[in-house]
């Protein structure tokens, strides 16, 4: 990709710039917008959860006609927690993660100029823009938003006769998502060719840093998976606007028998999830593939099992297509499936134990530094041990029927997406925030973030599980119907308690990230003195990234600590310093790690 | 409007901090081996802290969990989910403490060196091939299990019921003297005389009784068929391990053996903790007392009231429960 020399405009540069820096930066502040709306509908729900009963001016200020008394109608909140499922999944763990990343980081990492189309980038943020655009207003639809659940199953999502969100909120939500996913595929297809052509001289594929290694699988999956989801909202748009019977049969409401026959609301369930669980793998690896890299900086140590790393990706990624049944457990699909599903599932649990076995050894006997990065990056270790430990007991079929839809899911999943990847976002973008703005974030505010979120993430999710265990369905608008629910009734004015200092928590954040990126301290070319090729390029943006030729790179990414003498640790370091950049060539006689 | 209001609210929040960290230093930015040392100790505060949680979570919690399985196909998965959640609690237990314990051992200091440790074959295998040879053990125990619940022989003769979901309530009805359930569809329904659209004309529904609640014979199988009117719903029999979606155009089944009475149940020492739990909440707010009952709930989103579909459980002697399902008339008897 050769420079353009064009003459830049305020509109070129910030609003529809080809370059991948910004494109970054673009998602980034899009993800961080919808998150906000996101947790902010998450605290008003949890109001409701904590105390059904009870009037809350917010609640009557901001749910206008879906309030009553300051009380939300059930209605209004199944459109809650759909929505903020849809945003938290889709706009910030994919786009605003995958996004911002892969985009700041592919290029860079690898030695490019640019992604292989800087044009297609930029079309595939302003898709973005245009879906989370179309999401937003959907919330101001008279009969509000879609309230199917983030799983939107037919004949609720295709009948607003059902539920009302399920009139023109619906209609919206599928065109969001449609033009999400061809958001998506356009940034997966880029990162792809990305990876496999422009690399630098030098850079094999195994010496890729992990992050790349991540985001170029995930990139993989979402391009084998988000066109189903497509097709099976195609149908359903079909379902609900042509009148044609994919998903729907034998149906009586509002007093008639209405006119489909021979579809089933299973196949849906089959498409959504062929989807959906490579999705959930789609938000977690690029948060694996940054823990990997920033553990392994801050502990100034390799990454511990680099190949066995790459093989757990694989594994996973690969894995994570065929089980998307565990999911249908108990839709009423062939028994067989469930056994089939319960075997390929719980597989899943051996690439992952590997790779938290390996973060952790990284950890042992490393030099760590405990940055505010460092810091969300060894929690994602501990709440991806605590929420995948938990998948256990849901893969397995048998166990699952008694759990399915209850809190002990919403609690697992809370875990390794809402937690553990959130947490690979902050890690991230606290590390990177000097490669995207040249200036360093405030670590005492980094500090009180990392504990204020970890506390109160473990506070809200790990009590959760035992309201599950105890038989308390999800999606329920209130337990007061059922007195034996009325025991778990504390524990959710606790967990409530805990989410809502938690939300609130995330302002310290906000307010570090913005402040930072005007009055931080100036950065460096390598505050972290990391090996890899992003901190070789200038710290004022360039276009075609660094001045002159492309570095060439000799090394893979983690000699960090590499000494003089294998065998003695304390001996002096081969390089003289406890790094050493990809871009330096091998000594005569040094071994390639 | 109010909503402007606290948007106003938030906004000058978000000023004034951004004005009053202007004559805050905003430097420091990067971990000195004092923040090392501090936030290492904070790891082991906080690892206390996680084990507090947890220990509090399965002790303190555990009355709010639910009593024994009360159907005799859910022993084994009360087996098998007790083993799963022991080995799960102890990998937990163990490894949140390495966690912390690392980063505190290993904080770090600008005196020390790191190993370069970058992997080992030997430790790799280990931890790959242990989990995978327990979880292959659990995952045999449970396919093994879910065969067990899933696949009814038909040849044990299970009593026949079928389960009738619509928004937003529950409907069932008993097979009679045959034993078979008439066909239904939603094309036979007239919401008056026929809200769950049974095939009339079908000699096999004239014996069929509807009910308004479920009666249950202890130690006798059932065999649940379930059809819904409209959307998704979900027939959770929590008690007794037992749950699956009713679907518009599809008849599915569960089956199980009750074991324990709605009396033996009540007398159950798990049960009487448990209700003098809700009824001491109950008669602070002047609530009617709670009696344990079996219950259905809908486990299914499936509309505004879905958090409010329930229909009651009684399981008692056979005798008795043969008694209660002869008082029940037949469509024959109520046409």
């Amino acid at each position: 990709m050769s420079e353009h020399h064009h003459k830049e405009t305020f509109v070129t540069k910030y609003i529809f710039s080809h370059d991948h820096k910004m494109i970054s930066k673009q998602f980034l502040i899009t993800g961080m917008i919808m998150g906000v709306i996101g947790i902010f509908m998450s605290m008003l729900f949890r109001l409701q959860l904590a105390w059904p009963e009870k009037s809350f001016t917010i609640i009557e200020a901001f749910l206008g006609p879906h309030q009553t008394d300051g009380i939300m109608s059930p209605d209004i909140y199944l459109a809650l927690v759909t929505i903020h499922g849809t945003i938290m999944v889709f706009f910030v763990l994919t786009a605003g993660l995958s996004g911002t990343f892969s985009n700041l980081l592919i290029p860079l990492q690898i030695g490019a100029r640019d992604m292989a189309s800087g044009f297609l980038n930029m079309i595939s943020y302003w898709l973005f823009f245009i879906s989370s655009v179309v999401m937003v207003v959907s919330l101001f639809v008279e009969a509000g938003p879609a309230s199917a659940g983030w799983t939107i199953y037919p004949p609720l999502s295709a009948l607003p006769q059902a539920i009302p969100g399920s009139g023109l909120g619906m209609t919206l939500w599928l065109s969001s998502m449609a033009i999400f996913i061809a958001s998506s595929l356009i940034g997966s297809l880029n990162y792809i060719v990305t990876v496999l052509n422009l690399r630098t001289k030098g850079m094999k594929m195994t010496r890729l840093p992990l992050t790349m290694w991540a985001f170029f699988i995930t990139a993989i999956i979402g391009v084998v998976s988000f066109p189903v989801l497509l097709s099976a909202a195609l149908l359903l748009i079909f379902d609900r606007s042509f009148g044609t019977s994919f998903f729907l049969s034998d149906i009586f409401i509002s007093g008639e028998v209405l006119h489909y026959q021979g579809g089933s609301p299973v196949l849906f369930e089959h498409l959504f999830w062929f989807l959906g669980h490579p999705e959930v793998y789609i938000v977690l690896l690029p948060a694996l593939g940054i823990t990997s890299e920033i553990i392994s900086t801050h502990s100034r140590k390799p990454i511990f099992g680099y190949r066995a790393m790459i093989g757990s990706i694989m594994a996973i990624a690969f894995l994570s297509t065929i089980v998307w049944g565990h999911h249908m457990f108990i839709s009423g699909m062939n028994p067989f499936l469930g056994s089939v599903f319960t075997f390929t599932t719980v597989l899943i649990a051996i690439p992952s134990a590997v790779k938290a076995f390996n973060y952790i050894t990284t950890l042992w006997k490393g030099n760590l530094q405990l940055n505010p990065a460092m810091l969300f990056s060894i929690g994602l270790v501990s709440t991806f041990v605590t929420g995948g430990l938990t998948g256990l007991v849901l893969g397995d079929s048998a166990l699952d029927i008694n759990i399915h839809d209850t809190y002990f899911v919403v609690a697992h999943f809370h875990l390794v997406m809402g937690v553990s990847a959130i947490f690979g976002m902050y890690a991230g973008i606290y590390h990177w925030f000097p490669k995207m703005y040249g200036r360093l974030m405030n670590k005492a505010m980094g500090y009180w973030h990392f504990w204020i979120t970890i506390i109160c993430a473990y506070g809200v999710f790990f009590p959760m599980h035992f309201i599950g265990l105890a038989g308390l369905p999800r999606r329920y608008y209130s337990n007061t119907a059922f007195p034996m629910f009325d025991d778990v009734a504390d524990t959710n004015v606790v967990i409530t308690y805990f989410a809502l200092i938690g939300g609130i928590g995330q302002l310290i954040f906000l307010a570090n990230f913005f402040i930072s990126i005007y009055r931080g301290e100036k950065s460096s070319q390598n505050p972290w003195n990391s090996n890899t090729l992003e901190w070789t390029t200038p710290v004022e943006h360039i276009h075609g990234n660094w001045p002159g030729k492309i570095p060439e790179v000799h090394r893979w990414a983690y000699d960090y600590s590499k000494k003089v003498d294998p065998e003695d640790d304390n001996s002096d370091y081969l390089h003289g310093k406890d790094w050493v950049s990809q871009t330096v060539p091998l000594l005569p006689g040094e071994e390639q790690s | 409007m109010l909503a402007l209001f606290y948007i106003f609210i938030g906004v000058a929040i978000g000023v004034s901090f951004w004005q009053i960290t202007r004559i805050l230093n905003l430097r420091g930015v990067i971990a000195t081996d004092k923040d090392n040392d501090r936030q290492g100790k904070y790891f082991i505060l906080f690892g206390i802290f996680i084990y507090a949680l947890m220990i509090y979570c399965l002790i303190g919690m555990n009355v709010l969990m639910l009593p024994e399985s009360a159907s005799y196909e859910g022993e084994n998965d009360d087996l098998l989910f007790d083993i799963s959640f022991w080995m799960i609690g102890i990998v937990q237990f163990i490894m949140q403490f390495i966690i912390f314990f690392f980063t505190y051992k290993y904080r770090g200091k600008k005196t020390n060196k790191a190993k370069f440790y970058a992997d080992n074959h030997m430790l790799e295998m280990i931890w790959t091939i242990i989990p995978g040879v327990v979880i292959i053990v659990l995952i045999g125990f449970g396919i093994f299990q879910w065969t067990e619940v899933m696949y009814v022989d038909e040849d044990e003769d299970p009593i026949l019921i079928e389960v009738y979901a619509k928004q937003f309530a529950w409907q069932a009805r008993y097979a009679g003297a045959d034993n078979t359930l008439g066909l239904g569809n939603v094309n036979f329904i007239d919401e008056t005389n026929n809200p769950i659209g049974v095939d009339m004309s079908d000699p096999a529904s004239l014996d069929d009784k509807p009910v308004t609640e479920l009666h249950l014979p202890k130690g006798k199988k059932v065999l649940f068929k379930f059809r819904s009117q409209d959307v998704l719903h979900s027939a959770y029999m929590p008690h007794f391990r037992a749950q699956m979606n009713c679907v518009p155009g599809m008849v599915t089944q569960f089956a199980f053996t009750p074991k324990y009475t709605t009396e033996e149940m009540r007398e159950q020492s798990e049960v009487m903790d448990k209700t003098r739990g809700i009824n001491k909440i109950r008669s602070k707010k002047g609530e009617d007392l709670y009696e344990f009952d079996y219950v259905l709930l809908c486990n299914k989103i499936c509309g505004a009231s879905h958090y409010s579909m329930q229909m009651k459980i009684i399981v008692e002697e056979e005798e008795d429960y043969k008694r209660w399902l002869a008082e029940q008339a037949t469509y024959a008897e109520k046409l």
